[in-house]
């Protein structure tokens, strides 16, 4: 058995993280909006996609200009991290039946796998992954909606506020992979460098969007991946 | 792009990204518990994240443009290495933005 301290400090945690991650939610909503969605498909992407990154990805593409195969792509390939996230979670959660699994996958992402991952114990993780599932679900759905209403219709130097935002909150987004904490930091520079890079040269010469996936692709490509 | 294709392009993404969680929960392990594919999916998000920072931040159309935007990511560089929040982040890096705009 679990006792209560623990239990409400695996709750405290989750709800903690939801309410954090509903601040990238105001970011998402303005960045949506930004690239050119209206606030209804801002707030689609994050009730039915909900899983940050991609959909960051996503407006990122059609912001830059690009096309609808390069925005898709761009979030399939940032959407494959939950694949392998599902497969951890799959003994911690202990999910049965089609249907329960088919609800329990809408709420695989990073905060929520890092939430069960992180609890003591089996009856923890699935706390700590339904309370951080729900709470994350809820501020980010409604902070995506403040944001895209907010940023819609505003003048000239909003606007130029806002399109500064977005790679900001990217840089936000990458910046915890190239600290200490994380598993060989000084790879993951490198591998972001070399997407900058590849990125950068590509734009002249390919349809917006694509040169944001030809580097994903090239990276990975020339990078070495068996130790 | 029309409305019509936005719609397509959310829900169609949408379900491909729910497909990709869905099938973590419902396909045998070791199909995806490779070292090799659990280190590229690991890397991907720097790679991803890296070109869509350069793009956003100094790309217009197919051209490189120089404005607000690169000061305001080395504003928001230095705050992060300063350990700001992630809300003070965004605020200084448009507060950047909309100054070199409305210097310029």
């Amino acid at each position: 058995m679990t006792d209560d301290a623990t239990r409400a400090s695996t709750l405290r945690d989750a709800v903690g993280l939801g309410a954090a991650v509903g601040l990238y939610g105001v970011a998402f909503g303005a960045a949506a909006v930004t690239a050119g969605l209206d606030p209804w498909q801002a707030c689609a992407l994050s009730l039915l996609m909900f899983t940050g990154a991609s959909q960051f990805a996503l407006v990122g593409v059609l912001g830059a200009g690009g096309g609808a195969l390069a925005a898709v792509g761009s979030a399939l390939l940032l959407g494959t991290r939950n694949t392998v996230y599902g497969v951890r979670l799959v003994p911690l959660l202990q999910v049965r039946g089609g249907l329960r699994r088919a609800a329990t996958a809408h709420w695989v992402i990073d905060e929520t796998t890092a939430l069960a991952v992180a609890a003591p114990d089996r009856q923890l993780a699935k706390v700590g992954f339904t309370a951080g599932g729900a709470t994350i679900y809820l501020g980010w759905n409604v902070m995506t909606l403040v944001g895209a209403l907010g940023a819609d219709g505003l003048g000239g130097t909003a606007q130029a506020a806002l399109d500064a935002v977005v790679p900001a909150a990217f840089l936000a987004l990458l910046w915890p992979r190239l600290q200490k904490t994380w598993a060989e930091p000084a790879a993951q520079r490198r591998v972001a460098l070399a997407g900058a890079v590849v990125a950068l040269v590509l734009t002249p010469f390919v349809p917006a969007g694509v040169q944001v996936i030809a580097a994903v692709v090239a990276v990975v490509l020339a990078g070495r991946w068996r130790r | 792009m029309s409305a019509g294709t936005l719609w397509a392009v959310v829900l169609v993404a949408s379900l491909g990204c729910y497909l990709l969680k869905l099938a973590g929960l419902s396909v045998p392990a070791r199909w995806v518990d490779h070292p090799t594919v659990r280190r590229v999916v690991d890397f991907v998000p720097a790679a991803l994240l890296g070109a869509l920072i350069a793009v956003q931040a100094v790309t217009s159309g197919a051209h490189l443009v120089v404005d607000g935007r690169l000061a305001a990511l080395a504003v928001a560089a230095l705050a992060l290495a300063l350990r700001a929040p992630f809300v003070v982040v965004l605020v200084l890096a448009g507060l950047t933005g909309a100054a070199v705009r409305w210097l310029s």
